[in-house]
């Protein structure tokens, strides 16, 4: 029942999952740093600046500088505020993101070798790692609610800080959770009747032949109203209601500063990531294991989704929360439901 | 051995949360030590291998208690603690005396465990989502779309209750406006 994609591979081990896990928080927690460089050089190039340039070369260690900000920085804790719930709400952000990417494929399966210049690599020689730390049947699913679960960090942070401008973030996004998550559900229904399987390598395996056979052009209305989701899921510009600055100052992240901030952002940008790899999947092809190049072709997927989304923030303007109200119940979800029936009556004609 | 020790760290975690969310007189705790039990209680369904059933309980109840809470915000100050008034002790008695009652039987379930039986054993070869649906749409039809008419009910209802002034926006029209200042004033 588990574990559809291995056919001739080797057996997953406790100790194959448990390195999987590390290279997904080593690799993601300094994405979301090197992310944030790309968000600064990408929407100055739009906005036809320059972007960091003074620390380092092309103002790339400026990451670094940031870094050592985040985790010198004095960590405050407001007086009236309720301190154990105030300390908690950042890590279930990042914790959140983390658990989902555990059940997407992220990098290719390999074995770690025995040997590397004649040197024996001791404990780990020979382990074979998976694509897929947690390899259930039922993928789709339980990103979604481990993502949907994740709004609890900054709904809490709200509510606990003792702040009004954090009140009005933690208001904001129980109204954003409960309009989006509807469309993101209803418009990811359709692609999973056409496939018939909740499994991400189910996914991946249907649409192996080539680009014709990617499930965008027969779900284009499916895609967009994901991406659209997607964007309110990850809080990302249109839909960055919960800390849009120039109304609520910072909405739910107003009192944090350091490290406990720090959480959040790793958090959001490990969640844009996830989202750009379940759309990569889910609709344009995944990857293809057969050939070297496959697993670039599905980064490349990623990054381009990546790219969107500041490329998004630098074009639109922020929506108002009435404004997304009205979009996600009104127009998104009809589009979604209409979609879903079509869909069903094409498939049983 | 996993699969001990899991289970009896998930049973701890969320007997500890669902006491903390009765007993707390802080409405943040018993809040959020309630979608936290009801997110463990998903935990239980991944041991069993009910993979779907785990992550429907997640995705149900996370958007549940999130609903729950945004009523809570309307309501209270999240940051004091609530005075809270028992004033009915036959309730109070009934209600405990139910509770202590209904944990003699859960406890004492195990002496009838073998009588029971899976009436629906899970199919080799087919995944857990297919088995509930064969269930649901068979065995439990009638009940299926029982609930389904009772959400309708619902949602009609609210469309009713929320809808009369849908197309008018209570801050930028001033009809409404007054119409909220006159209900103030009659008040």
């Amino acid at each position: 029942m588990e574990t559809t994609l291995v056919e001739n591979l080797p057996e997953v081990t406790a100790l194959g999952v448990i390195i999987k896990a590390i290279i997904i928080l080593a690799v993601i927690s300094a994405l979301a740093g090197f992310g944030t460089y790309i968000e600064r050089k990408v929407l100055a190039f739009m906005q036809r600046r320059l972007g960091p340039m003074h620390v380092g070369p092309f103002g790339l260690l400026q990451i670094a500088a940031d870094g050592i900000k985040l985790f010198t920085k004095e960590d405050i804790v407001p007086q009236n505020a309720n301190k154990l719930i105030f300390k908690i709400a950042p890590a279930i952000t990042a914790a959140t993101a983390f658990i989902a990417l555990s059940s997407v494929p992220v990098f290719p399966d390999f074995t770690i070798p025995e040997m590397v210049f004649g040197v024996t690599i001791p404990l780990v020689g020979g382990v074979f790692v998976p694509s897929i730390a947690s390899d259930i049947n039922i993928g789709i699913l339980f990103v979604l609610g481990m993502m949907a679960a994740g709004l609890y960090g900054p709904l809490l942070a709200g509510m606990s800080q003792a702040n009004k401008w954090g009140i009005i973030g933690s208001a904001r996004t129980a109204v954003q959770f409960l309009s989006y998550e509807v469309v993101t559900g209803l418009s990811i229904l359709a692609p999973i009747m056409i496939v018939g399987s909740l499994s991400f390598v189910d996914f991946n395996n249907a649409q192996a032949g080539g680009i014709g056979s990617w499930l965008i052009w027969q779900q284009p209305v499916a895609f967009v109203l994901f991406l659209i989701a997607g964007f309110a899921e990850t809080n990302r510009t249109p839909f960055d209601l919960l800390e849009h600055e120039a109304e609520v100052v910072s909405g739910y992240a107003t009192e944090y500063s350091g490290m406990r901030w720090g959480m959040f952002f790793i958090g959001e940008y490990a969640n844009m990531i996830t989202v750009a790899i379940i759309a990569s999947i889910v609709f344009l092809g995944g990857y293809d294991s057969s050939y070297e190049l496959g697993w670039l072709m599905i980064i490349l997927k990623i990054s381009f989704f990546f790219f969107l989304m500041l490329w998004v923030r630098a074009a639109w303007p922020h929506v108002r929360p009435d404004q997304l109200m009205w979009l996600c119940w009104k127009v998104l979800m009809p589009i979604a439901v209409i979609n879903i029936v079509v869909t069903g009556i094409v498939i049983m004609v | 051995m996993y699969e001990i020790v899991a289970f009896y760290l998930f049973s701890a975690l969320t007997i500890g949360l669902f006491s903390v969310t009765v007993m707390s007189s802080n409405l943040l705790y018993a809040m959020t030590s309630l979608a936290a039990g009801m997110v463990l209680i998903s935990g239980f369904f991944f041991l069993l291998g009910a993979d779907f059933l785990g992550a429907v309980q997640l995705i149900v109840y996370v958007g549940a208690v999130m609903a729950l809470y945004s009523f809570a915000m309307m309501f209270f100050d999240a940051t004091r603690d609530i005075k809270e008034k028992n004033t009915n002790d036959a309730l109070v008695f009934l209600l405990g005396g139910m509770s202590a009652l209904m944990l003699v039987l859960m406890f004492s379930a195990p002496i009838f465990s073998e009588n029971v039986q899976a009436l629906y054993p899970m199919t080799e070869g087919v995944g857990n989502a297919q088995d509930v649906g064969m269930v649901l749409f068979t065995k439990y039809l009638i009940p299926f779309e029982v609930a389904a008419l009772m959400l309708l009910v619902a949602m009609i209802s609210g469309i009713i209750l929320a809808g009369k002034k849908m197309d008018s926006s209570l801050t930028e029209d001033m009809d409404a406006d007054d119409e909220i200042m006159i209900v103030k004033d009659e008040k």
